[in-house]
C-alpha cells in the first residue's frame, strides 16, 4: 500500500484532507498560492478540520474559502460583513477555529467599519487579506488599499491615498498584525501558523498580485514590483507547543514571541532595531514604508497577551450553543419573585 | 357603577422632558394601580434629552380600557410652552391643574373647565429643603400630591408607589415623599374641587402586572433560551435589548465563577447587528436583535443571505415613525409590509404580529421555535406603544413545555443514514435537514452561501438547481401559515367586520364596545401572524363590509390582504388608517364606521374634541350604509376564539 508511505499530520490526517474545492480563479492568481499555504499551515498544525470555521465575505479573495478543507463548515457572507458573522459563530461556538479570507474591497471599503471593530472586540480570528490592490469580479476597479500614484491597466492613476490595513489595524489596538506576500511560502507559512495560535484577531494582509488586471507596469501590486520592494523585517519560524526551540543565535538578532497555546514564533530580525512588542515601532516601520515605496513584511506587531473577546464576555468553556434551555432559564422561583416585583 | 366620572377619565401631565416627571407619572399610575383600579399609561415623548415638551397619559378605566383617549379630562399643566395647546384639549367640563405664574389666555383662559392654580416653583423652593437643581424634580411630586388629593387617591397607595419607585434610595423617597404631602396639604387648604374626576377603590387590579412589551419581549427570549444579543441602540426598541441584559445578568451569571451564559454585543451598526445574530445561529445558538425601521431597512441584505442560506434569526422590530429625524419617538405601524418581503429577490418573512404584552412575551418564544423549525429568520412586530408604555397584564406564565430546535442532525445522526444532503426536502415540508459547525462526523461540513446552491450546498448557477431550490423555499414559506398563530375571531354575527392587529387591538376592542352599545355591533377578526393563515380569507368571505384598521398611512396590511384575496373579496375591504405618530383610540375607529352604518344620507360623525395640532382621527371616509340590521347580542371582549395553528410539532 502507498498510503502507509503518505505523511500524516499530529492528528494521522494527510495534506490532501486540507484541501477543498477546485479553484475557479485565474490561472497564476496570488490567491490560489495563498490557498496553498493556508492548506499546508493548517496541515502542519493539525488543525481538528469539523472544528474550522471557513468565514469570507465577497469577492475573488472570498471565492478561497471554498478552496481548503472541504470537510469543514464554510460561509460565503454578504460583501463586507464577515467580520460580524465570524463574531456570531465564535460566540456561539468558542471552540471553533475561526479563519477568515476576505480581501482588499471587502475590508478596506464596504466592510471598513466591520474590520475596525472586529479588532476593537479582539475576535480569535485568523484574518487573511488577499490584497491585490483591485475589484477582480467586477473587472478591474481600483480598490482603498491601491496606493497613491498606482495605475490601472488602461493607465488610470490613482489619485486617493491608500488605505493600509496593517497601520489602521495597529491603530485600533490590534494584537496580532503581519503582512506577506503570496509568492513568499517560507514566510507566510509561519505567519499563518503564528496567527491560528495566536487568541485574538490576527490580520494577515498578504499582497496577491492580481495576473489580469493589475500585473502591469505601472501598478506596486504587480509580481515584479512587489519582488522588487519586498522588504522584510524579520524572518518567522513557528515552533509548536511542544516542540523544543532548538535554533541558534546570535544575541539581540531573534525575538522569541510565545503565544498564548505554548507555541512560540521565532523572529530573525532582518532589522534589528525592531520589537515586535513595540506598537509604535511598527506604525514607525510602516510610515517609513509609505515614503520609499517598500512592502515591509513580516510581523510587525503581536500582543498574545490580550484577552479575546470570548474571555472578555466571560463566556463559560462549554460552547453557549451547547446548552439546553432548562440551562438557561431562570428558575420557576426565581420567576415567581420576578413576577411578584412587576407593579 | 359609581356616578359619572368616578374612575374613568384621563389625566394628562404636561410636562418639559428632562424634569424626572416620569417618576412622579409613574407614582401616580402605580397609586392607582394598588387601588385596584385597571390604568394605562402612555408616554408621548420628544427625540431629545432635556428641555422639549412631553407628555403622559395616565388613563382609569372601569372597563379596563387601554387605548388611548382622544380628549384630556384632568390635566396637569407644567410647560410654559405647550400650556395654551394643551388646555384646548381638555374636554369641556373637565379640570386643569396648572403652575400657577404661567399667563393664562387663549384656551388657557377658557370658562368652561375647573382651574387648579398651584405655584410649584415657590412651594419648591421656599417650603423644601433641596438644592436647587433637585428643585425640578421635586416640583413634579408635589404635583403628584395635588392629583392625588383632587381625585382622591389613597395616600397608603402613594406612599407604596412611592417607596417602590425609590427602592434603591431610601433617602431620596422621604424627600419626595415629603413634596407629595406638601402638594396634598396646599391642594387640601387652598383649593376647591369642582370637577367630577375622582376615584374609588375596586378590585380590578388583582391577578394583573403592570407591564411594557419591550421587558415582556425580553423575558420571553430569556425563556426561549436565547444567548446571543447583538444590536444597535435605537428607540423604541432600545429598552428591550436593555431588558435582556438586565435579565441575563439576573439570572444567567454564574455567581461563583462569574461565567455569563448569554454574550450581548452592542454592535457598530444594524448590519453587524444581523451578522451576529446569522451567525451565531448558524453556530446553533439562538440569537436575536431588536431594532426598529430605520435599522431593519440596513439588514435587508443579510435578512435575504439568511434567508436563501436558511438561517435561523429572530428580529424584534419596535416600530416608529421614519427615518433620521422623522418622528423618532412616535408610534406607527409602519413596518409590516416591507419587513415581510425584506430584501431582493423572491425572499418572504414568516411575521408575528402580537396585540398585548402577553401576547409579546408568547411570540418572542415562538419566534424562537419558528425560526429554528423553519430556518429563516423571523421577525415580531411591535411598536413605540406596545413597547415602551406601561400595560396591564397576567403575570406571564413560565412556559410548560421546552423548545423546539427543529431538524439539526448530530454526529450520530449522520452515522445512521446512508444519505444527508444539505438543502433535500427529504420529509416534503420543505425544510431540509442541517449540521452545526463543530460536528465531528467528517460528512457533517458543508460551504453556506446565498441563493446559488444545490441540494449539497455546492455552488452552482444552474437555471434547473435555482428553480427547484426556489420551489422548494415556496414550500417551506406556505407551511409556515399554519405554524405562525392563527387570527383571533369574535364573530357573534354582524356583517360588518372589522379587521386589526398589533397594538391597535384595544381601540378596536373599546370601539366595539361602543358600537355594540349604539345598536351596529361589528365582529373582529385580529390578525396573529404573516403568512396569513386561511382562516383569515374564510371569515372575510362571511362578511359584507371589512374594515381593515391599521396605523400608517397606506394600508400596508389592506394591501397585504388585498394580494391574497379572491378579487370578490378584496373589494369588501375598506381601509381605516391612523397615523399621527400618536396611538390610535376608540373614535378613530368609530367615528367612519357609524357614518357609514347610518343611512344615507350620512350624518358625519360627531364633531371631534379638538385635538392635538394633527390628531386628524381616520384618513379615508367610508361610504355606503348598512340598513335596517337588528342589534346583535355581543359576546364578551376578551373571549375571542383562537384559530388553529401555532402550536408546533
Amino acid at each position: 500500500m502507498t498510503l502507509a508511505l503518505e505523511k500524516l499530520n499530529r492528528l494521522g490526517l494527510s495534506r490532501d484532507d486540507y484541501r477543498g474545492a477546485h479553484t475557479t480563479l485565474c490561472a497564476g492568481c496570488g490567491h490560489n498560492s495563498i490557498t496553498n499555504h493556508i492548506v499546508k499551515a493548517l496541515y502542519d498544525s493539525g488543525i481538528e478540520p469539523h472544528l474550522l470555521a471557513k468565514m469570507s465575505g465577497i469577492g475573488c479573495s472570498s471565492k478561497a474559502a471554498a478552496y481548503f478543507v472541504e470537510r469543514a463548515h464554510g460561509f460565503n457572507g454578504a460583501h463586507g460583513r464577515m467580520p460580524s458573522v465570524a463574531t456570531g459563530a465564535k460566540l456561539a461556538n468558542r471552540n471553533l477555529v475561526v479563519f477568515g479570507v476576505s480581501g482588499d474591497g471587502d475590508t478596506a471599503s464596504i466592510g471598513l467599519g466591520q474590520y475596525c471593530h472586529m479588532i476593537r472586540r479582539n475576535l480569535d480570528i485568523t484574518y487573511v487579506v488577499e490584497d491585490n490592490g483591485v475589484y477582480g469580479l467586477t473587472k478591474g476597479q481600483l480598490s482603498a488599499t491601491a496606493d497613491l500614484g498606482s495605475t490601472l491597466k488602461k493607465g488610470r492613476v490613482n489619485r486617493y491615498i491608500q488605505i493600509d490595513v496593517c497601520s489602521l489595524a495597529i491603530d485600533l489596538g490590534a494584537t496580532f498584525v503581519a503582512r506577506s506576500f503570496s509568492g513568499d511560502g517560507k514566510q507566510l507559512v509561519p505567519l499563518l501558523q503564528a496567527a491560528l495560535a495566536h487568541r485574538g484577531t490576527a490580520v494577515l494582509d498578504v499582497i496577491s498580485p492580481c495576473v489580469t488586471f493589475n500585473d502591469h507596469e505601472g501598478s506596486t501590486r504587480s509580481y515584479a514590483y512587489v519582488k522588487d520592494h519586498d522588504a522584510p523585517v524579520n524572518t518567522p519560524d513557528y515552533i509548536a507547543p511542544q516542540e523544543e526551540i532548538a535554533v541558534d543565535y546570535e544575541p539581540g538578532t531573534v525575538q522569541d514571541v510565545e503565544l498564548h497555546d505554548g507555541s512560540h514564533i521565532l523572529l530573525r530580525k532582518v532589522d534589528t532595531s525592531h520589537d515586535v512588542r513595540d506598537p509604535i515601532a511598527a506604525m514607525r516601520l510602516l510610515y517609513e514604508a509609505r515614503r520609499t515605496g517598500e512592502i515591509v513584511t513580516g510581523l510587525l506587531y503581536a500582543n498574545p497577551e490580550a484577552d479575546d473577546l470570548c474571555t472578555r464576555e466571560a463566556l463559560p468553556a462549554r460552547p453557549l450553543a451547547e446548552f439546553g434551555v432548562e440551562e438557561l432559564r431562570p428558575t420557576r422561583e426565581q420567576w415567581d419573585d420576578l413576577m411578584a416585583q412587576l407593579v | 357603577m359609581p356616578g359619572p366620572g368616578v374612575n374613568d377619565f384621563c389625566i394628562q401631565a404636561a410636562t418639559v422632558n428632562g424634569s424626572g416627571s416620569q417618576s412622579a407619572n409613574l407614582v401616580i399610575t402605580r397609586a392607582l394601580f394598588h387601588m385596584g383600579i385597571p390604568v394605562a399609561a402612555k408616554n408621548v415623548f420628544p427625540s431629545n434629552i432635556e428641555g422639549l415638551p412631553t407628555w403622559y397619559d395616565i388613563r382609569v378605566s372601569p372597563h379596563g380600557y387601554q387605548a388611548r383617549k382622544r380628549t384630556v379630562d384632568v390635566l396637569v399643566a407644567m410647560n410654559p410652552a405647550t400650556f395654551v395647546d394643551d388646555a384646548a384639549n381638555v374636554r369641556p367640563g373637565g379640570a386643569a391643574i396648572h403652575e400657577a405664574t404661567m399667563p393664562r389666555y387663549g384656551a388657557a383662559a377658557r370658562d368652561d373647565i375647573s382651574w387648579y392654580p398651584v405655584p410649584f416653583a415657590r412651594l419648591a423652593k421656599e417650603r423644601l429643603d433641596a438644592k436647587p437643581d433637585l428643585r425640578k424634580y421635586l416640583q413634579n411630586m408635589i404635583y403628584v400630591g395635588v392629583v392625588a388629593e383632587l381625585i382622591g387617591l389613597d395616600p397608603a397607595a402613594v406612599e407604596r408607589a412611592l417607596r417602590d419607585q425609590f427602592r434603591a434610595k431610601p433617602k431620596a423617597a422621604e424627600l419626595n415623599l415629603e413634596a407629595i404631602q406638601l402638594g396634598v396639604s396646599y391642594a387640601r387648604e387652598n383649593l376647591t374641587k369642582t370637577d367630577p374626576f375622582r376615584v374609588a377603590a375596586m378590585d380590578r387590579t388583582r391577578g394583573t402586572v403592570l407591564l411594557d412589551g419591550n421587558r415582556a419581549a425580553a423575558l420571553g427570549a430569556i425563556m426561549a433560551g436565547c444567548t446571543v444579543l447583538a444590536w444597535y441602540p435605537i428607540t423604541p426598541s432600545t429598552s428591550l435589548c436593555e431588558a435582556v441584559i438586565e435579565y441575563a445578568e439576573r439570572f444567567r451569571v454564574d455567581r461563583a465563577t462569574g461565567e455569563r451564559r448569554f454574550s450581548a454585543v452592542q454592535a457598530e451598526d444594524e448590519l453587524a447587528a444581523i451578522g451576529i445574530v446569522l451567525g451565531a445561529a448558524w453556530a446553533g445558538a439562538r440569537a436575536m436583535t431588536a431594532t426598529s425601521g430605520p435599522g431593519i431597512s440596513l439588514m435587508g441584505e443579510l435578512t435575504g443571505l439568511g434567508y436563501y442560506a436558511e438561517i435561523p434569526a429572530v428580529v424584534f422590530d419596535v416600530q416608529r415613525v421614519g427615518p433620521s429625524t422623522g418622528l423618532p419617538t412616535r408610534t406607527m405601524q409602519g413596518d409590516v409590509g416591507y419587513v415581510h418581503t425584506l430584501s431582493h429577490g423572491d425572499t418572504r418573512h414568516p411575521v408575528l404580529l402580537p396585540g398585548t404584552v402577553t401576547e409579546l412575551y408568547e411570540d418572542a418564544q415562538l419566534a424562537f421555535d419558528l425560526a429554528d423549525r423553519l430556518q429563516t429568520p423571523v421577525f415580531v412586530l411591535s411598536d413605540l406603544d406596545l413597547g415602551m408604555n406601561q400595560w396591564m397584564t397576567p403575570p406571564l406564565a413560565y412556559p410548560e413545555r421546552g423548545v423546539d430546535r427543529g431538524k439539526v442532525l448530530d454526529a450520530a445522526d449522520l452515522d445512521r443514514l446512508s444519505r444527508w444532503r444539505r438543502y433535500e426536502d427529504v420529509d416534503g415540508d420543505g425544510i431540509a435537514y442541517r449540521t452545526l459547525p463543530g460536528n465531528p462526523n467528517p460528512r457533517a461540513g458543508y460551504f453556506t452561501r446565498g441563493s446559488g446552491h444545490d441540494q449539497d450546498a455546492l455552488y452552482t448557477e444552474s437555471p434547473d438547481a435555482y428553480r427547484a431550490n426556489m420551489d422548494r423555499l415556496r414550500r417551506k414559506l406556505d407551511g409556515a401559515r399554519h405554524l405562525v398563530p392563527g387570527p383571533l375571531v369574535d364573530e357573534p354575527g354582524s356583517s360588518t367586520l372589522i379587521v386589526a392587529y398589533g397594538s391597535t387591538h384595544h381601540a378596536v376592542v373599546e370601539a366595539r364596545d361602543r358600537l355594540a352599545e349604539m345598536g351596529t355591533p361589528a365582529d373582529y377578526l385580529r390578525v396573529r401572524g404573516l403568512p396569513l393563515h386561511p382562516m383569515v380569507a374564510e371569515v372575510i368571505a362571511r362578511h359584507r363590509r371589512v374594515y381593515v384598521v391599521e396605523q400608517n398611512r397606506d394600508g400596508q396590511m389592506e394591501a397585504l390582504l388585498r394580494a391574497e384575496l379572491p378579487g370578490e373579496l378584496a373589494d369588501r375591504l375598506q381601509g381605516l388608517r391612523h397615523f399621527n405618530g400618536v396611538p390610535i383610540d376608540a373614535e378613530s375607529v368609530l367615528e367612519p364606521i357609524l357614518a357609514a352604518a347610518r343611512p344615507r344620507p350620512a350624518v358625519t360623525a360627531r364633531p371631534r374634541q379638538r385635538g392635538r395640532p394633527g390628531d386628524g382621527g381616520p384618513s379615508r371616509d367610508n361610504e355606503g350604509a348598512l340598513t335596517g340590521k337588528p342589534a346583535l347580542p355581543v359576546r364578551p371582549a376578551g373571549k375571542l376564539t383562537v384559530g388553529s395553528g401555532g402550536v408546533l410539532p
